[in-house]
């Protein structure tokens, strides 16, 4: 790695937002590079002054006190009080006047309890979503990361017989890889990750200009689950659970393609017999 | 308890450097939550707030700097020398608190908003691409150098 392919990647590695494989390859250079060091250490000293808080600002009282009067005013205006209550607050802050056809009624107070819970118990973000949530955000974040840093593979084959073995000795576990390009999701390659904990197998596969990350690890849960689609920060997320291990297949591809292929795989992996 | 009515009055706060300009920024921006409630399709609700209130902040700039108009931000223009600063100035100015606001408060708005996100409100990259709208690898790239003129900001100011 130069120091000019390093510069950029300092920045996505102090905010961890390098995929794993370009974090060591970095730190590698790190070690090596007294100046890309240095400015490592710049980041560092600027974040230190930063998170300290002393340069955060805190929501006034008086505003937090008008917010929660628009919001109480919006919910007036379309709850069952809202030809009787005269609006109060200042004229920055009244609502529209016109009042809501019915059939937008139901979207407007969803709107209204939303929002209260948006801007008065922002906390409650901070408890913890589920597992699967978790997961996935994990699961886009790397494939994003993989597209970013331009780290997309470490071993660069379409031969199933090559992708395989390279992650003998990586990851303890074997997992499935096969090339379905006869069914035009050709594998491209395969490389380590980092999800839900642990080091997990990322295999790519393309489909057109597509990229389609798919990442394995097993699971100690030996329930299936049929691949359930999703979207999310605007990718398509297909997850499902077969045999002992954990799948999730990420792209930008349509959905029914991602779901095709999602098929493909999984109809591919026959149930290992159990351990023992 | 934080609310995201903290974040988004920080974010408008440093945007618009001032606390009255920024109040009304932030009830103006729930105000258009509320209205425009059908844009909001699930999700992170931190981040869908954050984007409202910062283009209020932008366009509110906008129209009190109407010759400044609808002119791209120009990334390389306001990049500065790759040289690191002293490091041990820098370590010092950093501690000061009055210096490091004027720092930051020096940035243009557009390397001020991606510090302000990623460094007091601990946003992902992926979030700061919401937020403002741009391609992830902006994103990145923007922060290393608002990274950079902060630093030169803050070790070369006089004391």
């Amino acid at each position: 790695m130069t120091c000019e392919e390093a510069r950029p990647l300092i920045h996505g590695y102090a905010d961890a937002e390098l995929d794993l494989a370009s974090s060591l390859e970095l730190e590698r250079h790190l070690a090596r590079c007294a100046q890309c060091a240095a400015a490592y250490r710049e980041i560092r000293v600027l974040r230190g002054a930063l998170r300290s808080g002393m340069a955060n600002y805190d929501a006034p009282e008086s505003l937090r006190t008008a917010v929660r009067g628009a919001i109480a005013d919006a919910r007036r205006a379309q709850g069952v009080e809202r030809r009787d209550t005269p609006t109060r607050l200042p004229s920055t802050l009244r609502l529209p006047t016109t009042v809501p056809p019915p059939s937008r009624w139901a979207t407007a107070i969803a709107a209204v309890a939303v929002l209260l819970v948006i801007v008065l118990a922002g906390g409650l973000r901070r408890s913890r979503p589920s597992g699967d949530d978790l997961i996935g955000n994990e699961i886009v974040a790397n494939h994003v990361r993989s597209l970013m840093a331009n780290h997309l593979a470490d071993v660069i084959s379409t031969n199933q017989h090559t992708v395989k073995p390279w992650f003998d000795g990586k990851i303890d576990f074997a997992p499935t890889v096969k090339d379905f390009a006869a069914q035009g999701f050709p594998l491209s390659g395969g490389r380590l990750d980092y999800a839900d904990g642990h080091a997990v197998a990322a295999l790519v596969y393309r489909r057109r200009e597509h990229i389609i990350n798919l990442f394995t690890w097993p699971v100690s849960d030996t329930g299936e689950n049929a691949p359930r689609l999703e979207r999310r920060q605007g990718y398509n997320l297909v997850h499902w659970r077969r045999a002992g291990m954990e799948y999730w297949a990420v792209s930008n591809l349509n959905a029914a393609e991602l779901m095709k292929f999602a098929a493909l795989m999984r109809d591919d992996v026959t149930p290992a017999a159990p351990p023992g | 308890m934080v609310p995201h009515l903290d974040a988004a009055y920080n974010l408008a706060r440093w945007l618009m450097r001032d606390d009255h300009e920024a109040r009304d920024a932030v009830q103006d921006a729930c105000v258009r939550a509320l209205r425009f409630f059908s844009g909001f399709h699930g999700g992170d609700g931190r981040v869908w707030l954050l984007s409202i209130v910062r283009n209020t902040c932008f366009s509110r700039m906008r129209s009190r700097r109407p010759h400044q108009g609808d002119m791209e931000f120009d990334e390389q223009a306001h990049g500065i020398d790759d040289e690191a600063a002293n490091p041990e100035r820098l370590l010092l100015r950093s501690r000061d608190e009055a210096a490091l606001r004027r720092a930051l408060e020096a940035l243009p708005p557009e390397f001020r908003e991606v510090i302000v996100m990623r460094e007091l409100e601990g946003l992902s990259y992926k979030e700061i691409a919401d937020v403002a709208e741009l391609p992830i690898g902006t994103v990145m790239s923007r922060l290393a150098r608002a990274r950079k003129r902060l630093a030169y900001e803050l070790a070369g100011e006089e004391s």
